[in-house]
């Protein structure tokens, strides 16, 4: 779309830029939402200064309906850059969005005092400039909640993986100290990591350790087995350990048949049968001598 | 007609898979085997499936006869270098090949043969 000089908000941007950035953050100011706890007032006024710029050439075009249009492209990335750092921040989305909506009271102001002869006018560029500032709003907010929901994304990945690390004990025995509750997703996690481990040392023995698992229930203990069996056809011997005396209640009680699979109550015996099995024993070498 | 090798190695025979099997080459496979077992008489059957990355219900099948009829014959089989992926499909399928034993590589699977026949591991053919 072609520039259009018939264009009252442009102009008005243009002739009053200085009073338009002092009135915009007094009013970010009296709203109490500017956080000048999160954010620094230079960075606060480098950003609203962008953004007037940015919206000077955009309202050029004339097309103030909808903002998915390539004029509006760079201010729509100005726009995503502002939610997110504020979204690392800790802002709220009233507060981001009021970073536009304060704009509205000094640009209706200056309106107000431009167009006091022409009524008819008045109220259109009103409607033009609320809509408009509506719109890049709700922009600003869409991008907020997007930009949290991947943090929590990224955090549940992040606690997934922190969550099943497999650990060598000694050459030929890995250990697998399992915390917090076993859900189908996670223990897929944890199977395809223990075998995956096993594949790459050749370790022949693995404990399993499920000292953190507050509760067994029947599925839990399908995953376990699954976990056991796969384990067992690549040729390794499965060990639980860290059963807990409500943990071997509950087995019981539910009629799990852990087979022969060998368990241990705790770590420490877990490995020590381990090392038996490879031959291997520890002695005290001082009272030897 | 492809045949799947059978390497004799010591005491031990070694089939290597490595392509997908079909019917009339698992039937060929299970022939040329137990006709080995016989003729050479060795006690322990290694099969070896480290090249394999999908597995199916019907290669469980033939493995697990594979195993039976060997064992008929007086010889053990052991499953080695099974991958990641196989193991938790075999898994899922409610394929976990009871009675037949597994080990991680050639190498360790042999050692397992020794132990189990009793065999010292100094001594080789």
């Amino acid at each position: 779309m072609e520039l259009t000089s018939n264009n009252t908000i442009a102009e008005i941007i243009q002739r009053h830029k200085a009073e338009l950035l002092a009135d915009w953050l007094k009013e970010l100011q009296n709203t109490g939402l500017r956080r000048d706890d999160l954010m620094r007032a230079k960075e606060l006024r480098s950003e609203c200064q962008e953004f007037l710029q940015l919206l000077h050439i955009a309202v050029g075009y004339g097309n103030f309906s909808d903002i998915q249009t390539p004029e509006w492209e760079n201010m729509r990335v100005l726009l995503a850059e502002v939610s997110r750092s504020r979204v690392q921040r800790g802002f709220t989305p009233s507060e981001i969005a009021s970073f536009i909506l304060c704009f509205k009271k000094p640009l209706f102001d200056r309106l107000c005092h431009e167009l006091t002869e022409n009524r008819d006018a008045l109220v259109e560029q009103l409607w033009l400039s609320t809509s408009l500032l509506d719109q890049l709003g709700l922009w600003v907010t869409e991008i907020f909640l997007k930009a949290r929901e991947e943090v929590i994304e990224r955090q549940q990945q992040e606690m997934l993986e922190l969550s099943t690390p497999v650990v060598k004990l000694w050459q030929g025995i890995l250990a697998l100290p399992m915390i917090g509750t076993l859900d189908s997703a996670r223990t897929q996690i944890v199977m395809e990591t223990l075998l995956q481990e096993i594949m790459e040392t050749g370790s022949e023995f693995a404990i399993l350790d499920i000292t953190g698992v507050p509760t067994v229930d029947t599925l839990v203990a399908q995953h376990l087995l699954k976990t056991v069996a796969a384990a067992r056809l690549m040729g390794t011997e499965c060990i639980i350990s860290g059963i807990r005396p409500q943990i071997a209640q509950t087995i019981v009680h539910l009629g799990v048949d852990l087979q022969d699979i060998l368990t241990k109550a705790t770590l420490a015996d877990a490995f020590k049968v381990a090392l038996q099995r490879q031959g291997l024993t520890i002695k005290n070498f001082k009272e030897e001598r | 007609m492809e045949r799947i090798p059978i390497l004799q190695m010591g005491e031990f025979l070694l089939v290597t898979i490595q392509v997908d099997m079909h019917d009339r080459l698992a039937m060929t496979l299970q022939d040329d085997l137990t006709n080995r077992i016989v003729k050479t008489g060795v006690k322990g059957v290694l099969i070896e499936i480290s090249s394999l990355e999908i597995v199916d219900s019907f290669i469980g099948r033939i493995i697990n006869n594979i195993a039976s009829m060997s064992r008929i014959l007086d010889a053990e089989t052991v499953v080695v270098g099974m991958q990641p992926a196989v193991a938790i499909t075999l898994v899922e399928l409610g394929l976990s090949l009871t009675g037949v034993r597994t080990a991680l590589s050639v190498e360790k699977g042999m050692i397992l043969l020794r132990k189990s026949l009793g065999l010292s591991l100094d001594e080789q053919a």
